[in-house]
């Protein structure tokens, strides 16, 4: 046969375009992270390791030997580390059984109720704070168990925000899983259990660890909730810094304190690594069928975890979410009804707001819109390349260095951040733009937030590509940039649902870098609930309750919203 | 070997394939200083045991795996630096690795859409090649619902419908029942020939090997032992590893003789006995 | 087909470049203050905290009389603002701030944040509330006080005498009775705090917290979790009906016929909080700063203060609302702190206060 119908083929010089472009591909993320990220928290830690003195800025680390020196620093590090350890444990635990049930388990309004347990997700801290105080506070309805205050009562509120993390990172992953393997296991004669713990588990590790460590870093990094629950005695780091910060413009010990957080993170991301590339390989999912079975609860095999998810998302997650709806359901002259909604289109009693819940709404909406394109935009990006795996040993150290590098927003304070954007983004690059007072800087710092969310969802997905697909779409003469667009993007788009919904809904909720840069006019959701709840008046407490129900129905539909643009529909096109 | 280097076709030279190698370990080598011919139209099996270097040695031919040492040409052409999808070889992996997105028309038709080719021209040339490998009106079928065998019809396809100027077969049938694996190795060399397609078929089963290959290459531990005629091979083992891995007792034909047979046509025209 | 593949990556590369510029480009094409040379000169940024309000014709008329466009910026609560003033001192946010009170203006003052301006008819009385270090700088604004809240209606029906000063709530019949706020965390807190040292001096301060932690007193994080969760007045199910908060606050418990309040402040426990306004040094609009400084001192805006912000307008002249003067009205003495003072020992007090209070 002769070259009939092929073009001539001859070596080019190397592939400087693939360099070029995957250089452009890990250039666009590392410059949005610098210039938005690590340059305003550098300027800030640095402020505070620098003196002014007659001879000018004198490096000053004498806050070390200071800080370090106090008892109180280490109580504070070993009760951050005990929360974010507890919290992070008891998330996973309880986590697994609903991924399980909810992902691979058909029951009649599953989608409702995944819905449903992202909420707590993005409820404002201060709203959550007070429903949990409302409950463990005496004459509460759990006023006898003696929570408040109490290490448990403040790990339950950590539980109560991450629970959704680890369901939908580990069940995203667990409904993709090739069930043959564990049939397999069974079929060796292995009990359930085993068959759970030796083959499903490990093949669960990356998402469970990439879940986990989410999950720590909001848990060491928690405030709000801390800080109405645990009262006096508990602080952690990041109330510590908030207090040095925002009270005392104490950079000194902030620096010192911004510094140990970043070292207790970073242990954090390491461990977590650690445990995901050991039990990394390419994992055999079924190729694009989602498995799941009916709701077995007479088999018995069903029935523990999902009575272990009924006790958690009725008694945990409903909870003090039906306290918060039947709160705002009561007018401020005590009796049911809708006066609270209702109250929404105003600016609240005696004027508490600017604008009117309604169009704090729409503001939300509006940022969250943008903040999730960049997020996806961006982590899309990062979450591509690191998901390859270079032959290089030194540029596979790299991928998991720019891997961490983007997690680090979650793990460092909002009030450094929010605090470096107002020493660093008045001339960004020297652009005559102040960006601190423009209102692009609110989806930009959401984004900041959202884009380690967006990573950790779309990562699993892409890594468990066969590489050999696209070795066999490189034989058919795909060029890279081809691969990419008919391997990589359709099938990664699969997760691109979640990560969307993930981001717009962590958007939606943020609320500490957003409170430093909101406007007046430009005010989001949480900024105005934050307002209403900070005046007195049932008719503004009222209000705030009725804004924080609205904020939950919104980021459940959302999140209901991102599950069906899955693409679950079997085999065929997307 | 002058000869060798101008000849149409696939000439590998003193290639060395190394895994795991930085720049303090060497690390482990698969393939160790092998030189390799592959005549144009012709079906060379690379028989050996698994982990014999026998994959090691098609990936690099490939260009998926980079070599630590000697050279692949093609048509007297140097291919060092040229990237898989340049070189206009095509792949079939043991599990076929269709893409999962996509129906099995539009598998078939992966290698065609950068050819710029008519899509009239490209939905002829998909049912053509559906049709040769027994599965004519599959196009629109989603390769969930596809068997085994279906499957790795769909994916030699596929590989073929880009007329590749080599096609590389690693393991193709390995993951396939018995019954079928015969039925089907006799199947893909009938459709090769048909297209007089060049081709590489890694294997560890000498039946398969013999069943479709114009010439059999032994590997074992990196190294190539025997390149010869399926006859030649079992006629005369170059030694006894050789001997020992087709199963033959020393010197003495037991198994394993050519089974290329006369053929009946079947009902899709191909598969006319090459020999 | 390299180039094919350069183009692909840059291309995806170069979208999401755009992508992620495109805020900023928006933001650009929009009513940013600091984009366009032309308007610069109108434009007048005000930075306040989150609880600034004025009625929207109160401001048109202004903007109408001067040709200034007026930008607001609220980057925080009012305990971040001077910090932040502070810190942003040689990129100012803006033009003039709104909302830093006199438990923190003497820090500002010291590092420079500001250029010195007052009014010129500033009338004496509300000068004065501008002392020391602060005179000439700041121009007050409006004030209020920071008081213990009373639930009136559980001292009826537990037939105890409501007590009237802050010795009383050391006595045994207050017992766990009283919330109040971390001075650490909360702005009310440390005003409450400044009220103390105010009443007992520097040095008769920490007994006086000595006695009121052993007598039970609830420190919460912040004030909505201490009026809403602990407070019994709020209605929210609290236990304690001894709560701090503001003496404006009984003004929100009217009820439905406007007749009486179902709460009270103990006007002998108040903390006087001054907010002022100021000219940011380093503003290119020096003028433009002036005379909105000296809007926010007209009798327009001053009348408007009430409604909008639940302060009391500075100006004594300014006529309040009438369940103001029945529900809310100021203390005759509160307590008080030198400005100056404040600033030079208020790190100090906070951590006294913590090592006696928490322990």
């Amino acid at each position: 046969m002769d070259d009939d119908g092929r073009r001539l083929r001859r070596p080019r010089t190397p592939r400087w375009g693939a360099w070029l472009g995957w250089g452009a591909a890990v250039a666009l993320p590392l410059g949005f992270l610098a210039l938005f990220f690590a340059w305003p928290v550098v300027s800030l830690v640095l402020q505070g390791f620098f003196t002014e003195t007659a001879a000018g800025r004198v490096l000053d680390l004498s806050g070390f030997a200071e800080v370090l020196s106090q008892e109180r620093t280490w109580r504070i590090v070993g009760q951050t580390l005990a929360q974010a350890l507890t919290g992070t444990v008891l998330s996973v635990l309880l986590g697994l059984p609903g991924a399980y049930v909810l992902y691979r388990c058909r029951f009649p309004g599953r989608t409702l109720v995944r819905g449903l347990v992202t909420v707590p997700f993005v409820l404002p801290s201060v709203v959550v704070g007070v429903a949990f105080r409302a409950l463990f506070a005496p004459g509460g309805p759990l006023g006898w168990a003696g929570l408040e205050e109490s290490f448990a009562g403040i790990v339950l509120a950590l539980v109560f925000f991450n629970y959704a993390v680890v369901v939908r990172t580990v069940g995203g992953m667990w409904e993709r899983l090739d069930p043959r393997a564990e049939q397999a296991a069974r079929a060796l004669g292995a009990t359930p259990w085993r068959a759970f713990r030796t083959v499903t588990l490990p093949a669960l590790g990356p998402a469970i660890a990439s879940a986990a460590a989410v999950v720590f870093l909001f848990c060491a990094t928690a405030f709000g909730v801390v800080l109405v629950l645990g009262g006096l005695r508990y602080g952690t780091i990041e109330t510590e810094i908030w207090t040095r910060t925002t009270q005392f413009l104490d950079l000194r010990s902030a620096a010192v304190l911004s510094v140990l957080q970043l070292v207790v993170v970073a242990g954090a991301l390491l461990v977590s690594s650690r445990a995901r590339t050991r039990r990394e390989r390419a994992l055999h999912l079924t190729s694009d069928r989602v498995s799941s079975h009916r709701l077995r609860l007479r088999a018995g095999a069903d029935l523990a975890p999902a009575l272990v998810t009924l006790v958690v998302v009725a008694g945990l997650l409903v909870l003090p979410m039906a306290g918060l709806v039947a709160r705002s359901l009561r007018a401020p002259d005590g009796s049911w009804g809708l006066d609270n909604y209702v109250a929404l289109g105003t600016t609240g009693g005696r004027n508490a707001l600017s604008v009117t819940v309604w169009e704090a709404l729409g503001n939300s909406l509006r940022t969250a819109a943008w903040a999730a394109l960049i997020a996806v935009v961006v982590g899309g990006l990062v979450a591509l390349v690191v998901s390859r795996r270079p032959r290089r040993a030194g540029l596979r150290r790299a991928v998991g260095v720019l891997d961490a590098a983007f997690m680090l927003p979650l793990g460092v304070s909002a009030v450094t951040v929010g605090f470096g954007f107002l020493i660093t983004l008045d001339r960004p690059l020297g652009l005559d733009v102040d960006l601190r007072t423009s209102g692009a800087l609110v989806p930009i710092a959401q984004a900041v937030v959202a884009i380690p969310l967006v990573v950790r969802t779309m990562l699993p997905v892409l890594r468990a590509i066969d590489p050999r697909l696209r070795e066999a779409a490189a034989s058919l003469g795909a060029a890279p940039g081809r691969v990419l667009r008919t391997v990589d993007g359709p099938l990664g788009a699969r997760s691109l649902g979640l990560a969307i919904g993930f981001a717009f809904a962590v958007s939606l909720g943020e609320f500490g870098a957003t409170s430093f840069l909101a406007r007046p006019d430009t005010a989001t959701l949480p900024v105005v609930i934050y307002r209403l709840i900070g005046r007195p008046g049932a008719e503004n407490y009222g209000m705030a309750l009725a804004a924080s129900v609205v904020l939950a129905v919104l980021t459940a539909t959302v999140m209901m919203m991102a599950e069906r643009l899955r693409g679950d529909r079997p085999g065929g096109e997307f | 070997m002058e000869q060798a280097r101008e000849a149409a076709g696939l000439a590998v030279r003193d290639a060395v394939v190394r895994y795991g190698a930085t720049r303090r370990r060497p690390g482990s080598v698969a393939v160790d200083r092998v030189s390799l011919d592959v005549a144009a139209g012709e079906i060379v099996a690379l028989l050996g045991p698994s982990g014999c270097g026998k994959s090691s040695l098609l990936r690099a031919v490939a260009g998926l795996e980079p070599l630590a040492g000697g050279s692949v040409a093609f048509d007297g052409e140097d291919l060092a630096g040229v990237p898989v999808h340049r070189r206009g070889f095509g792949l079939l992996f043991q599990d076929g690795q269709l893409f999962p997105h996509r129906d099995v028309g539009r598998n078939v038709a992966y290698g065609l859409e950068t050819q710029g080719t008519s899509r009239a021209e490209r939905a002829a040339r998909v049912a053509e090649l559906l049709a040769d490998v027994g599965l004519a009106g599959y196009e629109r079928r989603s390769v969930a619902t596809l068997s085994g065998g279906e499957k790795q019809r769909v994916a030699l396809a596929r590989a073929l419908a880009p007329r590749p100027r080599l096609l590389l077969l690693d393991e193709p049938l390995s993951a396939l029942d018995r019954r079928l694996r015969e039925r089907l190795a006799v199947d893909v060399r009938d459709t090769l020939k048909a297209a007089g397609t060049t081709a590489v078929f890694v294997t560890h089963d000498h039946d398969e090997a013999f069943t479709v290959a114009d010439r059999v290459a032994v590997m074992d531990a990196g190294r190539l032992l025997q390149v010869d005629a399926p006859d030649v091979l079992l006629r005369a083992p170059a030694n006894a590893r050789v001997t020992e891995f087709l199963g033959l007792a020393s010197g003495v034909l037991t198994a394993g003789a050519p089974r290329r047979g006369p053929r009946v046509h079947d009902e899709d025209g191909v598969g006319t006995a090459a020999s | 087909m390299t180039r094919r593949t350069t183009r692909a990556v840059t291309r995806i590369a170069a979208g999401a470049a755009v992508v992620a510029l495109l805020p900023v480009l928006a933001a650009c094409g929009g009513a940013d203050p600091a984009d366009d040379a032309a308007t610069a000169s109108t434009t007048i940024t005000l930075v306040t905290h989150d609880s600034f309000a004025v009625s929207e014709d109160v401001l048109a008329a202004f903007e109408a009389e001067s040709g200034l466009t007026v930008e607001q910026v609220a980057p925080g609560d009012a305990g971040t603002l001077v910090n932040q003033l502070v810190l942003t001192k040689d990129a100012p946010l803006g033009d003039v701030v709104y909302g830093v009170d006199n438990t923190f203006a003497s820090r500002a003052v010291e590092a420079g944040v500001f250029e010195a301006y007052q009014p010129e008819d500033l009338d004496p009385q509300v000068a004065a509330y501008a002392p020391d270090d602060l005179a000439g700088t700041l121009t007050p604004i409006d004030v209020g006080d920071v008081c213990l809240n009373l639930d009136d209606g559980w001292f009826d029906e537990n037939g105890v005498t409501p007590p009237a000063t802050l010795e009383d709530l050391t006595k045994p019949e207050y017992r766990d009775l009283t919330v109040v706020t971390n001075p650490a965390m909360s702005s009310p807190g440390l005003a409450f705090l400044l009220a103390t040292i105010g009443a007992f001096g520097t040095d008769g301060w920490q007994a006086y917290w000595t006695d009121l932690r052993d007598n039970g007193v609830k420190v919460a994080e912040s004030w909505e979790d201490a009026y809403y969760v602990d407070f019994s007045g709020a209605g929210e199910g609290g236990q304690r009906p001894i709560a701090l908060s503001y003496a404006t606050s009984p003004a929100f418990t009217v009820s439905e016929d406007g007749a009486t309040s179902t709460t009270s402040a103990m006007l002998g426990t108040c903390f006087r909080q001054v907010e002022y306004a100021g000219v940011l040094a380093g503003t290119d609009n020096a003028d433009g700063a002036k005379q909105l400084v000296d809007f926010l001192t007209t009798q327009e805006f001053q009348a408007d203060v009430p409604a909008q912000m639940y302060m009391y307008p500075a100006d004594p002249d300014v006529e309040l609302p009438a369940d103001w003067q029945k529900f809310a009205p100021l203390a005759d003495e509160p307590f008080e702190v030198a400005p100056s003072d404040v600033a030079a020992h208020r790190d100090e007090w906070i951590e006294q206060w913590t090592t006696t209070v928490v322990g």
